[in-house]
């Protein structure tokens, strides 16, 4: 498999300071994925964001990874309301008027 | 440029000590934290001021300074003189240090850039840190995203040219990467948010993907039926009417409605409303003959 747009995890390591457990323990409360290519792990960059999003919260707010995945779940909860709500709002646009 | 009472701002006392000022400012850190509170404008405001006046109230010199010079910050640089061989910010500040969200020179208070100056500021980073995302509003016309368009803006002074996809919605935000603000320390650039606002059309009203109008339907092709010509967004169609339709009646045109949001081809549908028009002023033999059908109905 090309690993062409992919990032090593020890670059991670490296350039957040942090140790590896705490993207293996990411992998393992499925936050991400790891994939394993010649006996190296890396993940895609195009997740690159949403792990900045957690090293984020983990080095600047303390949460934990279990705290991670519950923020996680919260926002994305609020974002399906948020668009529920534009939703209903933009409807609401036919009887106004 | 108005005093802050940063104080105030990480809600604790003026006695308060540094572990309490580190609590109060981890408290509200968690609270309003951008990546905690996403497109939340005033969060991210507050997440500034409480990152200033933590920068200020958990370093021990820059707060002696803030408690004596604070309220009066105008003579802050006649201290600055008196204590010019002084360097009394300390570079290995041990607090946290969120320079992840715009904390360019630009996002500090006028207040405290009068306070403590570009010395002030006590980072001295070597880690890279994405720029600032950049938030702004379009407003369009509801024709304006009815077909996929090119559109030019102008954000901080720079163009920005990029596509908007036909069948856009209402408060929809999309993402342009690399247009936001400048990188931190080499690190990559923010981006930039446009939120649509769009104007409603005086003849289609739209939900999603479809869109609803009313048609103004004469008495006697109602009665009659017949065959009448509408308009749908971008054209005209031939409708037939049933004999005996209904005030209200809505009729679904398949395919004539709004396009879907980046999928190209695909439309929803147009609702059209009948409403039925009494005629208000009969002639004479209008008259006579509704009179003639009135008493038929009654026999």
């Amino acid at each position: 498999m090309s690993t062409e747009n992919f990032i090593p995890i020890n670059t991670l390591c490296q350039h957040y300071k942090l140790e590896i457990s705490f993207f293996n323990t990411l992998n393992e409360t499925g936050l991400i994925e790891i994939q394993l290519v010649d006996s190296i792990q890396y993940v895609h960059k195009e997740s690159i964001y949403e792990i900045e999003k957690m090293v984020r919260m983990h080095k600047e707010l303390d949460v934990n990874i279990e705290g991670i995945d519950i923020v996680l779940n919260l926002l994305q909860k609020i974002d399906a309301l948020q668009t529920e709500l534009l939703t209903v709002r933009n409807r609401l646009l036919l009887y106004e008027n | 440029m108005a005093f802050i009472d940063y104080y105030k701002v990480l809600e604790i006392d003026k006695k308060a000590t540094d572990a309490e000022i580190k609590k109060a400012y981890r408290k509200l850190a968690r609270k309003y934290h951008p990546d905690i509170n996403p497109n939340d404008k005033d969060a991210e405001k507050k997440f500034k001021e409480i990152n200033e006046a933590n920068e200020v109230l958990g370093n021990a010199e820059k707060r002696k300074k803030y408690d004596a010079y604070g309220e009066n910050w105008q003579h802050a640089g006649e201290f600055e003189k008196a204590n010019q061989q002084q360097r009394y910010y300390n570079k290995n500040a041990s607090q946290e240090d969120f320079n992840s969200y715009g904390r360019d020179g630009d996002d500090y208070s006028d207040f405290f850039e009068s306070l403590f100056g570009n010395s002030g500021r006590t980072r001295g980073r070597s880690q890279q840190f994405k720029g600032t995302d950049f938030n702004t509003e379009l407003q369009l016309n509801l024709d304006e995203v009815y077909t996929t368009q090119k559109k030019t803006i102008s954000v901080n002074g720079k163009s920005i040219r990029f596509t908007i996809p036909a069948g856009v919605e209402n408060g929809q935000t999309i993402k342009i990467a690399g247009h936001g603000g400048e990188g931190i320390s080499g690190g990559p650039k923010g981006d930039l948010y446009i939120t649509f606002s769009i104007k409603n059309h005086p003849d289609f009203k739209r939900d999603k993907n479809n869109l609803y109008s009313t048609v103004t339907l004469d008495l006697y092709k109602a009665v009659l039926g017949g065959e009448i010509t509408v308009a749908t967004f971008d054209g005209k169609a031939k409708l037939k009417i049933a004999a005996g339709t209904q005030n209200g009646t809505q009729v679904k045109l398949k395919g004539k409605g709004f396009p879907v949001y980046k999928h190209e081809g695909h439309f929803g549908d147009l609702y059209i409303t009948f409403q039925i028009e009494i005629p208000t002023s009969l002639s004479e033999k209008e008259l006579e003959l509704f009179t003639e059908l009135s008493k038929l109905k009654t026999l």
